[in-house]
């Protein structure tokens, strides 16, 4: 860790990236790189600088420059045609996605395009989807010109085979605010005509307006009752023809009977009927489905291998490079992967030396290579040198999407966790019905007359509006909570889930280690300046990540101009040159020249340096296990069973141990189609199993299991589908965010508890048979309120008590 | 008291008036992205000066 805090120096102006080495200087102002300094320059000619005034560094590392060749594909007719969305002979709209956004700045910026070039005619940002829609004119500027220009200003658009399946512009979802537009607007015109009714006409004007009001009541709730409220007969109807009683039968029952009593009350005018409740109640039903239909529109939990494919490849036909879209690449055909190219379908490699990034797939950061005639499946990233290779298998058979698209993918698994409301729902309307049977009954031997209303004054005073709210704000609010605790859940529902899991699964590689940082140490002599700058330098030369963390270990000050002669890299060996005519070495043993004990330590990565002849030490990279881990696992096996399952062979065993639990179980060397069967298994047992993982070859675990969470360490990219997508910086609240989860289902028991309260306090009146409509008009928006409110309260005071955030709203 | 059937009535007609702005406000996306108007209200429009000759590219 002492390697990363090392340079605290001055700080980009652009990126706001500590300046490791020189700092160039440009107008008085410090950059890290040229990129970001070109990006300050062009900014500044167009006299758009207060992109630097509205946050301080805005900017994206320009370090790491996009190659030139990249886009090239958007040159073609075919991927145009699929990716712009609206064309005529001008103008051309298309709408980007684009992760690497994150302050006003950027939307500044984004918004400020066509200053800058006079071809881009709009552009327009939804910050919360990290898209930009921009309309251009496609005679001036080329679509390709377009996403360099993107590129170049660090706003790098996200163009990946998923976009080439044109799916439909995702709206939110406009019929539920329609509906609770009509809902509100009737609830309130409804109360200001009822009240007079409530505090007593004079004898005088009674006979006249109580006939207007009631009538125009019944013309106002009739668009409540058709239009509002008809998702609840749909669903009530559905429930009942599959034989189960949900929520919404008694809801649909208690609109239905409200509606129909007071439309005879008015029209036979005996009574002015409840036509307030009816609209009330719908309206503050319909506000709890849209508390809980707020998702998270930032990210998407369906990701599939397709968002993660490139949109296009380089195919060779003979001697000439044509770009092909990916969903056109046949077997036999030879493609090329340039340097951190993704390979999209199974082939076999041809020419060039494959170091293959797999962190997509497995998780593992290190890099593996693969020689001439070996297959290389699809979703390793090339590190390096251009590679040629030719599909041997089409990319929907690729290894890869077969896993994805398997049986266990395709079927949904349904969990059987059943939510407290589901459970409740039954008995309650069963409860209810005898209830209101039960009164009509007693009344009909008693008093004929009243048995009529005693039946509907119970089904409309026991409507479980208050119940039907509970669990939407208590898990709404919750949802909201946890993800400022950067925990982002997939739907409410998952919190109830989680409250009842017994049984917590892991993966090891990404998940309980840190990838993006390995720890290094040099064991051996001490380096003198020299040595340091010449394998500095060797290092320079290469782009394999290891020589870029010995680059970053030995620091600025070794950064060197030495000349490497005879440079030469062995992938999957080391590197090797000549610098002032002496030959350095450095890579593994084997390479080297080390012999070494035939029992290797663990996972650690060594790395040699030999320097003429003299071995001076190596590198260590250790894998780092998460900060914490050792409590989080603690604070979990409180209440819940472990499991571990790694992919690697069980090296690391013995150090993870010590961390887990006794009784837990490990295994090691598990495929993703071992990692899949052994959840399966545990839920055969009865187990409520949760899945956290990380890496492609998770996605089957975390898609059988009852919830899947997927670490990721910058949410913006790839994570395969699951229930919860997890910041890795929150891993340490693990085990507060399922208590949490449990807090929660106790404040949706308790105010289960409340609205039963109030339920007693009417059925006492509907039962009488003497159930007026001011009472149920006043107990039915109070009942819902303090159930909203108490929910809303508890949920955000627990969140707090378990440490969720620290900072206040 | 017979006024009172019109002030009713004009309430209404009211009510209804903030309904369809509703309706609209649904219809031209007003309630697709509640944040980045919050944030674009408060950029500054600054006169847009010509650019240099100089320019890249």
């Amino acid at each position: 860790m002492k390697v990363l805090e090392k340079n605290i120096q001055t700080a980009c102006f652009h990126c706001g990236d500590n300046i490791n080495g020189k700092a160039l200087l440009f107008n008085q102002k410090s950059f890290c790189c040229v990129g970001c300094q070109g990006v300050y320059n062009l900014l500044s000619q167009h006299n758009l600088c207060d992109y630097y005034s509205l946050e301080s560094s805005p900017g994206l590392s320009q370090k790491n420059p996009v190659s030139k060749v990249k886009f090239s594909y958007l040159e073609e007719e075919e991927i145009q045609k699929q990716l712009i969305q609206y064309r005529n002979e001008h103008t051309s709209r298309i709408t980007f996605y684009m992760p690497t956004m994150h302050c006003s700045s950027c939307i500044w910026l984004l918004e400020s395009l066509y200053k800058i070039e006079p071809g881009i005619i709009h552009s327009r940002v939804d910050f919360l989807k990290k898209q930009v829609s921009i309309s251009f004119n496609h005679g001036i500027l080329s679509l390709r010109q377009l996403v360099e220009l993107l590129s170049s200003l660090g706003y790098e658009p996200s163009l990946s085979m998923h976009d080439l399946s044109k799916k439909k512009e995702q709206h939110t979802n406009r019929r539920l605010l329609y509906q609770m537009g009509v809902a509100g607007f009737a609830f309130g015109n409804i109360m200001l005509i009822s009240f007079p009714e409530y505090f007593g006409l004079d004898s005088f004007s009674r006979q006249s307006f109580s006939r207007l009001f009631g009538y125009l009541n019944l013309v106002l709730a009739i668009p409540v009752f058709l239009y509002a409220s008809q998702d609840y007969f749909i669903s009530a109807y559905k429930s009942i023809k599959r034989g189960i009683i949900n929520i919404d039968f008694p809801l649909a029952l208690g609109i239905l009977v409200m509606f129909f009593r007071s439309s005879y009350e008015v029209i036979s005018q005996t009574g002015i009927g409840f036509f307030d409740t009816l609209a009330g109640l719908v309206f503050f039903l319909l506000l709890g489905k849209w508390v809980q239909q707020r998702t998270i529109d930032t990210l998407s939990f369906e990701r599939d291998y397709t968002s993660y494919f490139p949109v296009a490849v380089s195919v060779l036909r003979g001697e000439l490079e044509q770009t092909v879209p990916v969903t056109q690449l046949k077997i036999g055909d030879r493609i090329l992967i340039r340097n951190n190219e993704i390979i999209p379908a199974d082939a076999i490699l041809l020419k060039g030396t494959a170091q293959i990034d797999f962190s997509f797939v497995t998780g593992e950061n290190n890099p593996v290579s693969k020689v001439f005639g070996e297959v290389i499946y699809a979703g390793g990233r090339q590190v390096g040198g251009s590679l040629e290779l030719e599909v041997s298998k089409s990319v929907s058979q690729s290894y890869l999407t077969q896993l994805w698209n398997s049986d266990h993918f395709s079927k949904q698994t349904e969990s059987k966790i059943q939510s407290f409301q589901t459970i409740v729902s039954k008995y309650f309307t069963i409860t209810l019905l005898i209830l209101a049977l039960g009164s009509a009954l007693f009344w009909l031997w008693f008093d004929p007359s009243k048995s009529m209303a005693a039946f509907t004054s119970v089904l409309i005073i026991a409507c479980p509006c208050a119940l039907a709210l509970s669990s939407p704000f208590a898990l709404g609010n919750a949802m909201r909570m946890l993800g400022r605790a950067k925990f982002y859940l997939k739907s409410p529902g998952v919190i109830e889930k989680m409250a009842k899991i017994n049984h917590l699964v892991f993966d090891k590689t990404g998940t309980l280690t840190q990838t993006s940082i390995a720890q290094i140490n040099f064991e051996g002599a001490i380096l003198s300046k020299n040595e340091s700058q010449k394998i500095a330098a060797l290092c320079q030369h290469s782009v394999h990540p290891l020589s870029k963390q010995i680059l970053h270990f030995l620091g600025s000050s070794n950064s060197s101009r030495l000349l490497v002669d005879d440079f030469a890299e062995v992938p999957g060996k080391g590197l090797m040159g000549k610098i002032q005519g002496v030959l350095i070495f450095i890579g593994s043993a084997s390479f080297v020249g080390v012999n070494l004990p035939s029992k290797t330590t663990g996972l650690n990565t060594h790395v040699f340096v030999k320097i003429g002849e003299n071995i001076l030490g190596k590198f260590i990279f250790a894998n780092t296990y998460r900060a914490n881990l050792s409590e989080v696992l603690n604070g979990l096996s409180v209440r819940h069973k472990l499991s571990l399952l790694s992919g690697d062979n069980d090296s690391e065993r013995l150090r993870l141990a010590a961390l887990f639990p006794l009784d837990a179980q490990m295994l090691f060397e598990m495929s993703p189609a071992d990692k899949m069967m052994y959840i399966h298994q545990l839920k055969e047992n009865g187990e409520r199993v949760c899945m956290i993982g990380d890496g492609l070859n998770d996605a089957g675990a975390l898609k059988v299991a009852d919830i899947g969470i997927s670490v990721s360490e910058d949410t913006a990219h790839f994570s395969p589908s699951s229930d919860v997508i997890m910041d890795a910086r929150s891993f340490e609240k693990l085990s507060r965010i399922f208590q949490y989860a449990k807090n929660t289902l106790s404040v949706i028991y308790a105010s289960f508890a409340i609205s039963l309260l109030y339920n007693l306090v009417g059925l006492s009146f509907a039962v009488q048979g003497k159930l007026s409509p001011i009472i149920a008009a006043v107990l039915m928006p109070i009942s819902s309120i303090s159930v909203i409110l108490f929910t809303t309260l508890a949920t955000y005071l627990l969140a707090r008590k378990n440490k969720l955030f620290n900072n206040l709203i | 008291m017979t006024i009172l059937f019109m002030l009713i009535g004009i309430s209404l007609l009211l009510a209804l008036g903030f309904l369809l702005a509703f309706v609209w406000s649904v219809k031209s996306g007003q309630m697709e992205d509640d944040y980045t108007p919050s944030v674009r209200i408060l950029f500054e429009d600054k006169p847009h000066i010509k650019p240099d000759k100089s320019q890249s590219e």
